[in-house]
């Protein structure tokens, strides 16, 4: 285990770094917490590929890896400008990890609406999240959670009140810096939202085309009675970057969530989502879509816990995997004894363009009740040489031809999507990045031409 | 372990001879050396056998039992179990059907597959094995005519070394998992089949496994071999009595498939599944691999499981050769504390392979089942294809139901599919029936067997119609 030793050396100097910038002795639920993750992650070490969880992705870029710790936020205003989102939003900037008010905006925000970086939480009211920060996502769910949970320092807290409607979204921003030494980031994300409030949140990864940093992101989501929540995780960091999140959901009676998991960047991705449905009437939506090319490795890996009867969950995930990228898909429904009355649905279809790409997909069930409507099912091929043909009967070329089909593949999720400039920046992202690269703007134009 | 100090021991053996009495039926509970050394010497093996049974021996020596499955039992003692037990003297074996214990045609009876009847009936060669020695062989004669080799393992052994040589453990070595390892190391008996370049086997084969003697492990090893342009249709169906402990099979089933051969297997497992709080049920870890070898050549399974207290059991296809075809085709019933993990592998290697999965499983009671399934494209299967179908019934709030299929694809002309439901019986479905003045447990059964009957027709006639009448014993009292 000698490779977790650089990982806790890092985490000895940022743990005596922030007792000598205090005045303040540390709260000791935090001091207990970080033990117990340094502990559990020391324990467990890195994951490696004899555990079931981790069979398809190997984490050794980052075991052997030597990542240092951001000491400031510097970035570029217009950098940080052209690389985010192009959205009036409420934003929450990290740079590297490390918070940047210069970036963020947080003027204006709505009554009843909390967002602050953990680091001020936990100055100046530490009590208020010491109940719920952790509830979710403790130390035993993966060596990762713990290792984020040994670090504790860092991330964004969002408190939606009760009857709180956001009209404007969330963003929480990513930047990630090309620095001479690779840094590492354990942020977390803890999101409380009231009874019967409404709000969409997105996670935004990117960064310099160079970086080549870690970040280790464990997220926790607490839904009350009727609150309704989107939640993005938008994966554009730089090919470079390697990646962990999770993100635990506890989902009280008749709320909503919906997931939107879009990946494009980072050379490693390991994303978990994890739903718990503890209340009838809650339900859960998952839309997943990813694209790796060259040897990027994305690894999805979902589990919805109908826990309460009367829930519900869908689950859609889209793949397109060019070159020698590796795509895992790991979906698993588990319905408890006596939540019956429970519709579970859960569908992976993936595409493969080259024939050095790899998809390992496994959708799981587990059933312990019978009054249930369950389905999976996942697909793997390649584009219906009939719709090309069709379409090249219209006059349109081969090379358009497949990739509008490849974006109407993944059409099926990105409908789903609420926020329209979201759904543009994507699909303008994948069809510039297809093999056989052809210019949506310009079809966009035409099309727009004609409608006139 | 080096071939030296392999060779030393197992001269060590013969210089030392056999502890155990040659003249015993059974060998008492345990397993070393001593036990494999007799089990071999029972059989009249050659040296180069107990050397192989060795080798295994101390592979799984080394092997820890693997705990993946979605199962839960308390641990096995593998020294509390005898390796061996033989029914009465050979001489005093029935030498047909007329000898047969009369209760052991009972049980067939009761299952209404009357064993003379369907011998006589469907022409089938039936080499019944009651406790690991094979009793009654017939229509020998008429597979010997063909150019069909069919008998016991052990026979093949003495008498087909080259055969055996070429072809034992080279689809389940003999390391190849824990069970594998064990089985490799003590088999007692099983059955052989050659089929010669271009011969279709003129009968359907079929061999019923019977576990009788008390606290003894059945550990079966069956090697079928089709060469070029080959076929045979294989069954095999077991019964089990009553037990109160619980016994370990752990068998073994090669099929080796060369150039557009064919080979059909069958099976119905009915064994005692325990009591109502799942004491006294058999044990069942199979290992089943078929290697299509050849081009184009084809390896279709089916199975209807119904009994044992554990089932771990995943017939699967090496599908090598170009074009070559693999089928996988499953009705699994729990009831009672059943547990079941069972699955198969599509392992698709050559160009233009196919594979189709049919996996149907019903849940009852307290029981618990879990379909588990690889479908492996490699980066040379071009233009693979597989279609995967799992559907699985639940009937009671008690029941589980799980699924775990992977998929690994590397190749980007392959067509993968997989569907699968998990739901209950409709109530709608049931009124239907109840309306028309058929009565809740008819209209039950008729719903499974419609539910099952992608599976059933793949099954040879007479084996369907026994399926159907399992399923319908297996569920019994299942609703209320």
């Amino acid at each position: 285990m000698s490779a977790t030793h650089t990982f806790l050396n890092r985490l000895e100097e940022r743990i005596t770094h922030l007792r000598e910038s205090s005045t303040e002795p540390e709260p000791s639920w935090i001091a207990a917490r970080r033990q117990a993750g340094t502990a559990r992650f020391e324990a467990l070490g890195f994951p490696t590929k004899r555990d079931e969880a981790w069979k398809y992705t190997d984490v050794r870029r980052i075991s052997e890896g030597d990542f240092a710790l951001a000491q400031n936020a510097d970035f570029s205003k217009t950098t940080a400008a052209t690389l985010g989102l192009p959205l009036e939003a409420i934003r929450l900037s990290f740079v590297d990890g490390v918070f940047s008010s210069d970036l963020s905006d947080m003027t204006d925000l709505p009554q009843g609406l909390g967002v602050e970086p953990l680091s001020q939480a936990l100055k100046t009211n530490h009590e208020s999240v010491g109940g719920s920060l952790g509830r979710l996502s403790g130390v035993e769910f993966s060596p990762f959670a713990a290792l984020n949970t040994a670090f504790t320092d860092e991330g964004a807290v969002i408190r939606i009140g009760p009857g709180v409607v956001v009209e404007k979204p969330i963003v929480i921003q990513f930047f990630s810096r090309a620095n001479a030494q690779p840094v590492m980031s354990h942020p977390r994300v803890l999101i409380e939202a009231g009874a019967r409030s409404q709000a969409t949140v997105i996670e935004h990864y990117v960064g310099e085309e160079e970086a080549a940093n870690f970040t280790n992101v464990a997220g926790e989501a607490l839904l009350e009675r009727g609150a309704i929540l989107e939640h993005y995780i938008l994966q554009e960091a730089p090919l470079g970057d390697l990646h962990i999140g999770s993100l635990h959901i506890a989902q009280d009676r008749d709320s909503r969530f919906t997931s939107f998991n879009i990946n494009l960047g980072g050379a490693l991705v390991r994303n978990d989502l994890v739903a718990d449905l503890n209340g009838e009437g809650a339900e859960a939506n998952y839309y997943g879509l990813f694209f790796a090319q060259d040897r990027q490795h994305v690894d999805n890996h979902t589990l919805v816990n109908h826990n309460a009867p009367h829930t519900f969950s869908n689950e859609n995930y889209k793949g397109i995997l060019d070159d020698r990228a590796r795509g895992v898909f790991n979906g698993k429904v588990i319905v408890k004894r006596d939540s019956q009355k429970i519709e579970a649905h859960q569908s992976n279809a993936n595409l493969l363009l080259s024939d050095r790409a790899e998809i390992d997909t496994k959708p799981e069930l587990e059933i312990y009740a019978d009054d249930v409507k369950c389905s999976h099912g996942a697909t793997t091929g390649q584009l219906d040489e009939e719709a090309v043909f069709a379409l090249r009967t219209r006059g349109i070329d081969e090379q358009t031809a497949r990739g509008l089909l490849t974006l109407a593949f993944a059409g099926e999720v990105m409908d789903k999507v609420t926020l329209e400039p979201v759904a543009e920046r994507v699909e303008r992202a994948v069809a510039g990045k297809l093999p056989e690269r052809f210019n949506l703007s310009d079809l966009v134009d035409v099309a727009t031409a004609d409608q006139a | 372990m080096a071939t030296e100090e392999m060779e030393q021991l197992v001269r060590r053996e013969y210089t030392q001879g056999f502890v155990t009495d040659i003249e015993s039926d059974t060998v008492p509970p345990g397993l070393d050396e001593s036990v494999i050394a007799f089990i071999s010497k029972k059989k009249e093996e050659p040296e180069w056998m107990l050397k192989w049974r060795l080798e295994a021996y101390h592979q799984w020596l080394k092997m820890k039992e693997p705990s993946w499955a979605h199962l839960n039992y308390p641990p096995i003692d593998y020294q509390g179990i005898s390796y061996y037990s033989a029914p009465k003297k050979p001489e005093d074996r029935p030498q047909s059907l007329d000898e047969v214990d009369p209760k052991l045609l009972e049980t067939y009876e009761k299952l209404g597959i009357p064993l003379h009847e369907r011998a006589a009936l469907a022409g089938v060669a039936v080499d019944a094995v009651f406790d690991s020695v094979s009793v009654t062989t017939t229509f020998k004669e008429k597979l010997g005519e063909a150019g069909v080799i069919f008998c016991s393992i052990s026979e093949a052994i003495r008498e087909y070394p080259e055969l055996i040589k070429k072809y034992m453990g080279t689809v389940v070595p003999q390391g190849d998992n824990f069970f594998a390892a064990l089985n490799s190391a003590v088999f007692t008996d099983g059955s052989f089949v050659f089929v010669p370049e271009g011969v279709t086997c003129p009968m359907e084969l079929s061999t019923y496994f019977r576990i009788n003697a008390a606290n003894t492990g059945q550990f079966e090893r069956t090697l079928i071999i089709c060469e070029k342009q080959a076929q045979v249709s294989y069954l095999e169906g077991c019964t089990a009595p009553q037990r109160d402990e619980n016994q370990l099979h752990a068998a073994i089933v090669e099929l080796v498939a060369l150039e557009d051969a064919y080979i059909k297997y069958s099976t119905v497992q009915n064994w005692y599944p325990g009591d109502e709080d799942g004491k006294g049920g058999i044990y069942n870890f199979v290992t089943k691999r078929a290697d299509c070898r050849g081009d184009r050549s084809k390896v279709s399974w089916t199975q209807v499981e119904t009994g044992s207290a554990i089932t771990w059991k995943y017939p699967s296809c090496l599908l090598r050769g170009k074009d070559s075809v693999g089928e996988f085709y499953s009705v699994a019933v729990t009831n009672g504390r059943q547990q079941a993990d069972t699955g198969t592998k599509m392992i698709h290697i050559g160009e233009g392979t196919k594979s189709t999965i049919v996996s149907k499983g019903i849940s009852a009671g307290n029981s618990d089942q879990s379909y588990r399934g690889l479908v492996k494209i490699g980066p040379r299967a071009k233009r693979a294809r597989n279609f995967t179908q799992c559907d699985s019934l639940l009937i009671g709030d008690r029941s589980g139901a799980h699924t775990f299929p992977y998929q690994e694809i590397g190749n980007s002309s392959a067509t993968v599919e997989h569907e699968a439901t998990t739901s209950k019986i409709g109530e709608d479905q049931l009124f239907y029936c109840r309306q028309r003045g058929i009565s809740e447990e008819d209209a039950v059964n008729m719903i499974v067997n419609g539910f099952c009957k992608d599976v059933f027709q793949e099954l040879p006639m007479e084996f369907a119609v026994e399926a159907e009448a399992l399923l319908n014993v297996t569920l019994e009292g299942a609703v209320g």
